[in-house]
């Protein structure tokens, strides 16, 4: 097979709007969204659990619905908007979402709570979750090592009865 | 992963012009399942070609009375759609047995239809795999095969397909809807898969340089008598051990039709229309329900790990089909199974 290797794009511009800011960066097409946010856009906020789908740890919105962000191109997102843990808190005050993991104690390491918290807001605009046992659910996807989980699940209750 | 060039998809037409132009070009779509396995180099495409913004988000209504779905069609989408949870909860309610809330938002349907076996050796490139590298053979037979099939197997793999929400299309008799470069076909979802046999590196019969462009619901939808039961190691975000995906209709306890699928036995989603004609005519009783999982499990053999499953499967049939017969489908949020 040819060697295709010095026609491979190393940069492909793109435009992002992350957290409500215009960002252009150049991205070479096997660049992970993830990896994009946190090693070029340094939004350290978003966690590399497993990188491969498993953890939830990347959970990220993207137009407004979350995704994890360790299985999405950077390239194949061009145009879109993002929003991280970082982007959650307006005008000074937490999110409710991140004030209601503060009131609840509903982490210990942390390393999930950004994913968690991206995830949950995601489960809120959804709107699918009524009771305890459809948050659980719905929340699958975020594995907590720390087994925070019952403080999570109420922290989550919490904001979902005063939205 | 390896580095790859990078193409955006104008049209279908562009789409298949790019896959004909490079044979180890991939498409991507929600890029759930090709990433992954890009990051494991199980997949080394030379291009990717990017379909995900082609038009192919439409959920639409048929002139017999079906439903077409677009391959792009997100499956949160497809699940939470009005028309599929009145008229194809079976549908809806197998998608969501899957994967994570996150992961159905990204995945397409046409990306489910192609998605990959979990056979950790298919995964591990320090391994023999025949799916993976053909003629290197399997390291499954003699290995650890605890999750694998025991239906339809070869001597060559004995892998089973993931997907849950094939489970709920081959019983729904859903249609596949195929475009390349010499045209449009359309195939059985039950046709679309195939069985091992000596060429495990074809998990479908879509040719190279083919695109699914939609699937095809018929009308009939089992909206009142249905369920779908997924047994797993834990109670979310888990591959099934055995699923099964249960239809009926009936008048009085009389069963006047029925459809039965499984998943996580076989390289297919796993049908026997004998066992179905078997439940025609019968009344809807535990006896008719054994006798039907029977047939369905005729020929079920063990791998050194996984003879279980033969009577897993053999009493999740019974409990799904008693779940369907009293309209009491199983919750897949609420996990008690009734
Ligand atoms: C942690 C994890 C857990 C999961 N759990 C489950 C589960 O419990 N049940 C379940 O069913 N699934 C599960 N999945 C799998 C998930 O459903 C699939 O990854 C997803 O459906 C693939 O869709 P995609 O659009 O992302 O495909 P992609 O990754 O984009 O593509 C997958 C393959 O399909 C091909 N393809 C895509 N679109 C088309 C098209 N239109 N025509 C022809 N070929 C096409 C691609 O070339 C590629 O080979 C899980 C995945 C992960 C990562
Ligand atoms: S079962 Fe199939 S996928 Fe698994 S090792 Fe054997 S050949 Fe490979
Ligand atoms: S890092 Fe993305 S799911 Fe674990
Ligand atoms: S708080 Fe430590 S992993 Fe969740």
């Amino acid at each position: 097979m040819a060697d295709l290797t010095d026609q491979i794009p190393e940069r492909i511009p793109i435009n992002l709007v992350v957290n409500g800011a215009r960002r252009t960066l150049e991205v070479a097409p096997w660049t992970t969204l993830l990896d994009a946010l946190r090693d070029r856009l340094e939004l350290t906020g978003t966690k590399k659990g497993c990188d491969h789908g498993q953890c939830g740890a990347c959970t990220v919105l993207i137009d407004g619905r979350r995704v994890n962000s360790c299985l999405t191109l950077a390239v194949m997102k061009d145009g879109a908007e993002i929003t991280t843990i970082e982007g959650l808190a307006r005008d000074g005050m937490l999110h409710p979402l991140q004030q209601a993991f503060i009131d609840h104690d509903a982490f210990q390491c942390g390393y999930c709570t950004p994913g968690q918290i991206c995830s949950a807001a995601g489960l809120l605009a959804e709107g699918r979750a009524r009771d305890a046992d459809e948050i659980r659910e719905l929340m699958s996807g975020n594995l907590c090592r720390c087994g925070a989980y019952p403080n999570i699940v109420a922290a989550i209750e919490q904001a979902m009865s005063r939205s | 992963m390896n580095n790859f060039q990078y193409s955006r998809a104008r049209d279908v037409a562009d789409a298949i012009r790019l896959l004909a132009a490079d044979p180890a070009a991939k498409l991507i779509a929600g890029g759930t399942n090709l990433i992954d396995l890009m990051k494991e180099n199980v997949e080394r495409p030379s291009r990717l070609i990017d379909i995900s913004r082609l038009p192919l988000r439409d959920i639409e209504e048929t002139a017999d009375g079906g439903l077409r779905i677009g391959a792009l069609v997100p499956n949160s989408d497809l699940a939470y759609h009005p028309l599929v949870e009145q008229r194809y909860p079976l549908l809806a309610s197998a998608i969501l047995a899957g994967a994570s809330a996150q992961l159905r938002n990204m995945a397409s349907v046409g990306g489910n239809l192609m998605q990959r076996t979990r056979c950790p050796y298919f995964y591990d490139t320090a391994t023999p795999c025949n799916k993976r590298s053909p003629g290197t053979g399997c390291s499954a037979i003699d290995g650890l095969n605890r999750n694998h099939a025991i239906l339809g197997t070869s001597n060559s793999c004995i892998a089973t397909n993931p997907s849950d929400m094939s489970v709920a299309l081959a019983a729904l008799g859903a249609l596949v809807h195929i475009a390349g470069s010499s045209g449009q076909r359309t195939v059985a979802l039950t046709d679309f898969h195939r069985l091992p046999d000596d060429k495990p590196h074809l998990d479908t019969n879509l040719g190279d340089g083919e695109i699914i462009t939609a699937i095809e619901l018929p009308p009939r939808g089992f909206a009142r008598n249905y369920s779908y039961l997924k047994i797993r190691d834990r109670l979310s975000y888990a591959f099934a051990l055995v699923s099964v995906a249960a239809a009926l209709e009936l008048e009085g306890n009389a069963i006047s039709e029925a459809r039965l699928a499984l998943g996580g036995v076989a390289h297919k989603p796993w049908r026997s229309l004998e066992a179905e004609a078997a439940l025609r005519g019968q009344a809807a009783t535990p006896d008719h329900f054994g006798r039907a999982a029977d047939l369905l499990l005729q020929g079920a053999t063990a791998h050194s790990h996984n003879g279980f499953k033969i009577e897993l499967a053999r009493r999740a049939v019974v409990r799904t089909l008693m779940q369907a017969a009293s309209a009491t489908p199983q919750s897949q949020a609420h996990k008690k199974i009734a």
